[in-house]
């Protein structure tokens, strides 16, 4: 690999921009297509497939045997509501290679000694969001139980498509906060994006355990494949 | 912590602006039950010194001693590991898969 392409390649992460290196497997030649560069690309069928399950591979083309790595951004989860159980969500989720930002504007829960090492933000969501471009390779959780700053949060996440969306709350909780986002314009597809109760079914109490059960639910969104990957494959 | 395949391409770009002989091994296939999927890889430079895996710990010792070969000569190698290769005796993947991984020099013009 030219020196070149391996700092591209770098510099392309580092701005969270998607981006595919295709190798001649038989004499090493490679050159990099950046993610906007794809629509225009001979190989833009392949390019597109394989970057939409986020999956590298080998491929056939023109009579050469082709890999096509595609370095698809750091996975980011973005935490609104610095409570107990995010002080065990975010080491947890660090620990298995997210970039953390803890989002909430009660300093007195954003406190550098409840969070420490967690880049933290003390703002409302409309300030605070932003300027952190949530993508779709972000997972955004709502944890404060304040429709406040829960609801704005969830909008943004909507938006921002990102791949998984959770919110904290009883089914109760939930039916309510539905109708709240419904009537700020959210659509029944995007209620239907968000994980309530939020996290898998382990029965967890402590937040710790909910912790677990959040990042594991997160794990499965990014790593299982989609019902719609299903049916095309079947 | 080195652990991130972000982090490892990193450290690559930079050993090599450092000065050192620096070769990225990368996972390009792998058939039945592998470790690690296609993509995966490893970057080692002229000290033997690596970072990343391209399997479970079974193969690296090999992708190393193949790395540092592909150091000194520029051309890209194809190596592959499997309980169906002759050399498993030796080096092979205890889970059963086959895998093959491409190793190349970074700084090849």
């Amino acid at each position: 690999m030219k020196l070149q392409t391996l700092s591209e390649v770098n510099i392309e992460r580092a701005a969270r921009r998607p981006v595919v290196v295709i190798t001649d497997t038989a004499n090493g030649d490679q050159r990099l297509v950046k993610a906007k560069d794809i629509a225009t690309d001979p190989l833009r069928a392949e390019l597109s497939k394989q970057l939409r399950m986020g999956k590298s591979g080998m491929i056939e083309a023109g009579g050469k045997k082709l890999f096509l790595n595609v370095y698809a951004p750091t996975a980011r989860l973005v935490i609104v509501g610095a409570v107990h159980i995010s002080q065990a969500l975010a080491p947890l989720a660090r620990s298995l290679d997210y970039d953390v930002t803890v989002v909430d504007p009660r300093t007195a829960f954003a406190s550098p000694e409840r969070f420490p090492d967690v880049p933290l933000i003390a703002e409302w969501p409309d300030v605070a969001l932003p300027p952190l471009n949530v993508d779709h390779y972000t997972a955004f959780v709502a944890v404060t139980h304040d429709p406040k700053i829960d609801d704005p949060a969830l909008l943004h996440a909507f938006a921002r498509d990102c791949f998984y969306i959770g919110a904290l709350g009883s089914r109760k909780t939930h039916a309510k906060r539905a109708e709240r986002l419904k009537a700020q314009g959210a659509s029944d597809a995007d209620i239907a994006r968000i994980h309530a109760p939020i996290g898998l079914n382990i029965g967890a109490v402590s937040p710790s355990e909910i912790a677990v059960s959040i990042m594991a639910e997160i794990t499965a969104e990014l790593r299982l494949p989609k019902e719609t990957a299903k049916e095309q494959a079947a | 912590m080195l652990n991130r395949d972000e982090d490892i391409l990193q450290a690559a770009e930079a050993w090599q602006k450092a000065g050192h002989g620096v070769a990225l091994a990368t996972v390009v296939e792998t058939w039945g039950s592998a470790p690690r999927p296609a993509g995966s890889s490893l970057v080692i430079n002229d000290n033997g010194t690596f970072l990343g895996s391209v399997s479970g710990g079974c193969v690296e010792g090999a992708v190393v001693t193949e790395a540092l070969d592909v150091i000194a000569s520029g051309q890209p190698k194809m190596l592959e590991f499997g309980v169906a290769d002759e050399t498993a005796w030796n080096v092979g993947l205890s889970c059963g898969g086959t895998i093959r991984v491409f190793v190349e020099k970074v700084g090849q013009s």
